[in-house]
């Protein structure tokens, strides 16, 4: 194993450049889960971003929050005015694993790592978020919920870094996260959903429950025409139009299905005329 | 008195074998079967690997016969030509580096010409499937009280149902782990375990070696709760091959995966009911009849069978009773020694069969049970007399005091999209071996007298985080009138302690404890006080006695003796199969999110009579713990099966409770003390996996008024069991 130690963005992405193999990280807790099983991955360059200074900022500016690349989960939940901003992500971050890996996990990292079952994409989707990535050869913004291309796969190229992640700032009257694990804390989603209602409309994400993180279109469009909604029953049409779950080791497809239709008609019906 | 290692632990100073300091050793790794049955055809070294550099053993390196000396001796250390389960171990590897000896494991491809292998206990096997006697029943038991089938014919009801519950995992924080090294002709081997003797006869069965050149070690035990009762014979066996064949010392430890993946589980059970009552509740008859997975050896199948099935009928009085239990051979990993032994699968089919009975005849659980709890004088299934003078319906109506039950069973169980519920088990566990067991085991304890006037507890029963140093040395002190800190507990190191048996079945404290204070009292006698002499008269005379003994041994022993007017037949199954009960009655309150049928217990009563408590910590720690696991066996492990092996050998996807999914654990203990016990206490350490699986069923069967008979109760198995209900019950209004 080879690991690299940028002292400088730049040095980074000279560094990824000439080896477009090598893994940029920045908590490692994705790679420290399968280490002592997956000996071929010991081979591999590693590029370590956590002394990379300029990486580190979270900042709120021109109408719009900047999550610096070595922004951690633990970072946004201390962070000021972010209850109030976006509580959406502090949410998500008190979900995600133990407070270990709280202070050590990145918002970048847990978009480029692409879990479908990821805890902070569903809501920096929700939120409008949008992908800073920078190369040798300049800078490129994607919009997060056109960020991911397939299973495990992402517009990122092997010269680009994640260096930063902007929020716009809005003000939202519905705002939901909701997890479904295994058990009550440190478990991994069998269903994630983050709903959110501004100026510029429905956002419905949910996880765990299609190859990718995704907004779900259909259920928006849903909200957004005002179509009666009677029942957890009368959204799935919608549902199997927007998602298409597995069964696998953590749970099943009726099961996220079913599920997913309960909880989007139960956080719904307070809030949403059309839901009776 | 405090945890007498406590401080160790708590700074992270104790040493676990995986900690020990180590000079010039080299790393051991197994290669395992990648089939559930067949002819291994080859063995392949994989290329760019210099294989030079690695210890290679396998079956042919065996000095004597390849089996794992245990009940039977099926099991062959290394399969020699023929696997019959995923992961079974092949082949050994030894090297420096660890790194390089995984990627050498990873090289290694065994090849398998694969066979039909039985991979469901719950369905007889088809002749092509058949690898042990007959009909792949590993052990047949039976017992018989009274006439079943006439009690059942004229019975006014009979309830049947039939109930499910799957593997466990031990989850020991300490994955198992074993080190060997040659120390001139004796082979040593330390590390993890709770039978440093069961280690003892594994190794000199199959290396050939009396017992003189054999010296096995237990190191600081991170947890066991039976995993670590016969699997480590298995690993001491492995690295003391490939000590023996490289003449280096050994280090052989499993990390999580291997660990999940390999090593034995609790058996899944299906238990079957048919029950007669009467038409306000007495039992007439139980018909019960119990299958257990055992997996692909025999292992400790007989015995946990055993178990099982004496306490199938529960704590009942009932005339006319019939329990048939078969172990089966499958081709899976195989399955062992779990904390509760059998019993926890008969329990809760037999409490949650009880709900079930009580909702079929229209009368309060908690009222059924209190119809048929025994009373003193009334006989179990085995016609043992119950006679040992502790109200089992005062156990009961304690705990339905403290869970505040009639109030909460009546009360509205729909908030919004939540329904509570609230459930009971009654149960009991008996300690020490069954039967003759004890008898056979003879186990022995020492108490030395020290030159400086202190004392010695020698014995081969082991701290894992139970409690045994600080409770042997409480009880050895109040015996002799003297100070904890007179009392030394001996390493279990079997070139020092006498087998004492091993650390399982909840006899450390009740059987063992014992012969500790027994010990002490020969002591007393060997120092010449005139049985008088305590405390410091007593450390006088033995700091005498070693001024008139220059360099002699000051031993006082005590042996097991049975506790008279017990007797058992092995034969018929019938007479005391334990010398004494704990009982107990629990109680759990659920609530269950309709959303996503997650099921979370709110509160958790747990009332038991145990004799006698020794130490209060530990007590109330060993049914907490309990309840914990139990409320993790019933609601989220979920051992996921692929070709006879765990798919899910991750902690990730394995899961165990965390304090956020567990209540309130509120104890109490009842005292009744039991005259053979150490102060008279009864055994604890299993009892309380026993109840809570049963106990929270039964809440949710409360709550959403479904019978539940399968655990774990996943959400994903709840929601089809509710929405199957919801429409059964929307058809009958059609």
């Amino acid at each position: 194993m080879t690991v690299h130690q940028p002292g400088t963005l730049r040095e980074a992405l000279d560094l990824i450049a000439g080896k477009p193999e090598a893994v940029p990280v920045a908590g490692a807790t994705d790679l420290l889960v399968h280490w002592p099983a997956r000996v071929a991955e010991h081979d591999r360059d590693y590029v370590d971003l956590s002394r990379i200074a300029e990486l580190k900022a979270i900042a709120f500016r021109n109408g719009e929050l900047m999550l610096g690349a070595l922004a951690t989960y633990w970072d946004v939940i201390h962070a000021g005015r972010m209850k109030e901003g976006f509580p959406l992500l502090v949410a998500a971050a008190r979900q995600v694993g133990a407070v270990q890996i709280q202070a050590r996990g990145t918002w970048a990292g847990n978009i480029v790592n692409a879990s479908p079952a990821a805890d902070g994409v569903p809501v920096l989707m929700a939120y409008d978020a949008v992908v800073v990535l920078a190369s040798r050869a300049g800078q490129e913004e994607v919009p997060l919920d056109r960020f991911y291309t397939g299973y495990k796969q992402t517009r990122r190229r092997p010269d680009q870094l994640v260096v930063a992640i902007r929020i716009p700032w809005r003000a939202h009257d519905v705002a939901v996260f909701e997890k479904v694990g295994g058990r009550r804390a440190q478990a991994i989603a069998k269903v994630g959903l983050a709903i959110a209602h501004s100026a510029a409309g429905w956002r419905v994400v949910a996880a765990s429950v299609a190859p990718t993180v995704r907004r779900c279109t259909a259920i928006e469009r849903l909200l957004t025409d005002g179509t009666p909604v009677r029942g957890p029953d009368d959204l799935h049409p919608a549902i199997e139009r927007d998602v298409t779950p597995i069964d696998d080791l953590r749970s099943t497809a009726a099961y996220r299905k079913t599920v997913m239709a309960r909880l989007l008609y139960d956080d719904l019906r307070g809030v949403c005329p059309a839901f009776s | 008195m405090h945890r007498r290692e406590g401080l160790a632990k708590l700074t992270g100073r104790e040493r676990y074998v995986d900690d020990l300091p180590l000079d010039d050793f080299l790393w051991g790794a197994t290669v395992r079967s990648p089939a559930s049955r067949g002819r291994v055809t080859a063995v392949r070294f994989g290329r760019g690997i210099d294989w030079s550099q690695f210890v290679v053993v396998d079956s042919q390196d065996l000095p004597g016969p390849n089996e794992i000396l245990l009940i039977e001796r099926d099991q062959p250390v290394l399969a020699a030509g023929y696997v019959r389960h995923v992961h079974e171990p092949v082949l050994l590897l030894a090297h420096r580096d660890r790194v390089a000896l995984r990627r050498a494991v990873a090289a290694v491809t065994i090849e398998v010409a694969p066979e039909p292998a039985a991979l469901d206990f719950r369905v007889p096997p088809r002749p092509e499937q058949i690898q042990y006697g007959a009909d792949n029943v590993l052990k047949h038991l039976r017992i018989e009280k009274g006439d079943v089938e006439r009690a059942l014919a004229t019975a006014p009801v009979v309830v049947e149902g039939v109930y499910e519950t799957g593997a466990q995992e031990h989850v020991y924080l300490e994955p198992q782990g074993m080190i060997a090294h040659m120390d001139g002709d004796v082979l040593v081997v330390r590390g993890s375990m709770q039978c440093p003797y069961y280690v003892v006869k594994a190794l000199t069965h199959a290396l050939n070696r009396d017992e003189q050149h054999v010296r096995v070690v237990q190191t600081p035990t991170g947890g066991g709760f039976g995993g670590k009762e016969e699997y480590p014979s298995t690993i001491a066996l492995h690295a003391a091959l490939l000590a023996l064949k490289s003449g280096r010392p050994v280090k052989l430890v499993y990390d999580r995966t291997e660990d999940m993946a390999a090593t034995t589980k609790r058996h899944p059970a299906r238990v079957r009911h048919r029950t007669g009552v009467t038409r306000d509740g007495k039992l007439v008859a139980q018909d019960i009849e119990v299958v257990m997975d055992g997996g692909a050896y025999v292992t400790l199948s007989p015995v946990v069978l055993s178990r099982g099935i004496i306490h199938a009928a529960g704590p009942y009085a009932c005339e006319h009773v019939r329990i048939d239990g078969r172990a089966m051979f499958t081709n899976a990993v195989p399955f062992g020694a779990f904390r509760g032994f059998g019993a926890p699968q008969t329990h809760f089919a037999g409490e949650r069969h009880m709900d079930v009975v009580a909702h079929r005849l229209g009368i309060d659980p908690a009222e059924l049970r209190r119809r048929n709890l025994l009373r003193d004088g009334e006989r179990t299934a085995t016609g043992q007399v119950v006679n040992d003078g502790t109200d089992r319906v005062a156990v009961l109506e304690r705990a339905l005091a403290l869970a505040d039950y009639d109030k909460k069973r009546a009360a509205n169980k729909a908030g919004g999209t939540t329904r509570r519920g609230i459930g009971i088990a009654t149960f009991h566990h008996g300690a020490g071996f069954t039967g003759s067991g004890e008898v056979m085991l003879s186990s022995r304890v020492d108490v030395a007298g020290l030159p400086d006037g202190r004392i010695e507890v020698l014995s081969a029963n082991i701290e894992m985080g139970q409690g045994t140093i600080t409770v042997f040395t409480a009880l050895a002190a109040a015996r002799l009138g003297l100070t904890p800190d007179d009392v030394v507990v001996a390493e279990a190191d079997t070139a020092r302690v006498p087998n004492s048996g091993p650390t399982v079945a909840s006899r450390t404290s009740m059987v063992v404890g014992r012969l500790v204070e027994r010990a002490c009292d020969d002591l007393r006698r060997r120092v010449n006080t005139g049985g008088r002499g305590k405390g410091e008269g007593l450390k006088r005379a033995i700091m005498d006695w070693h001024r008139a003994h220059p360099g002699g041994r000051l031993v006082g022993s005590a042996t097991y003796e049975r506790p008279p007017g017990i007797a058992w037949d092995d034969h018929t199954y019938t007479g005391d199969a334990y010398g004494a009960f704990a009982w107990a009655a629990y109680i759990a309150e659920v609530e269950v999110d309709l959303r996503t049928y997650t099921t979370r217990v709110t509160d958790f009563v747990a009332v038991q009579e145990i004799g006698k408590v020794l130490h209060e910590t530990f007590a109330r720690g060993q049914v907490q713990g309990g309840v914990a696991q139990g409320i993790g066996w019933a609601l989220l492990e979920d051992c996921k099966w692929q070709d006879g092996a765990m798919a899910n050998a991750q902690l990730t996807n394995y899961l165990i409770p965390t304090t956020e999914d567990l209540p309130p654990i509120r104890v109490a203990f009842l005292e009744n003390p039991y005259p053979h016990g150490a102060q008279g206490a009864k055994g604890l350490g299993e009892l309380p996996i026993d109840g809570p699986a049963p106990a929270v069923l039964n809440a949710v069967a409360d709550a959403l008024g479904v019978e539940p008979t399968t655990i774990p109760l996943t959400p994903e198995r709840l929601m089809e069991i509710a929405e199957r209900g919801a429409r059964n019950a929307e058809q009958r209004r059609q």
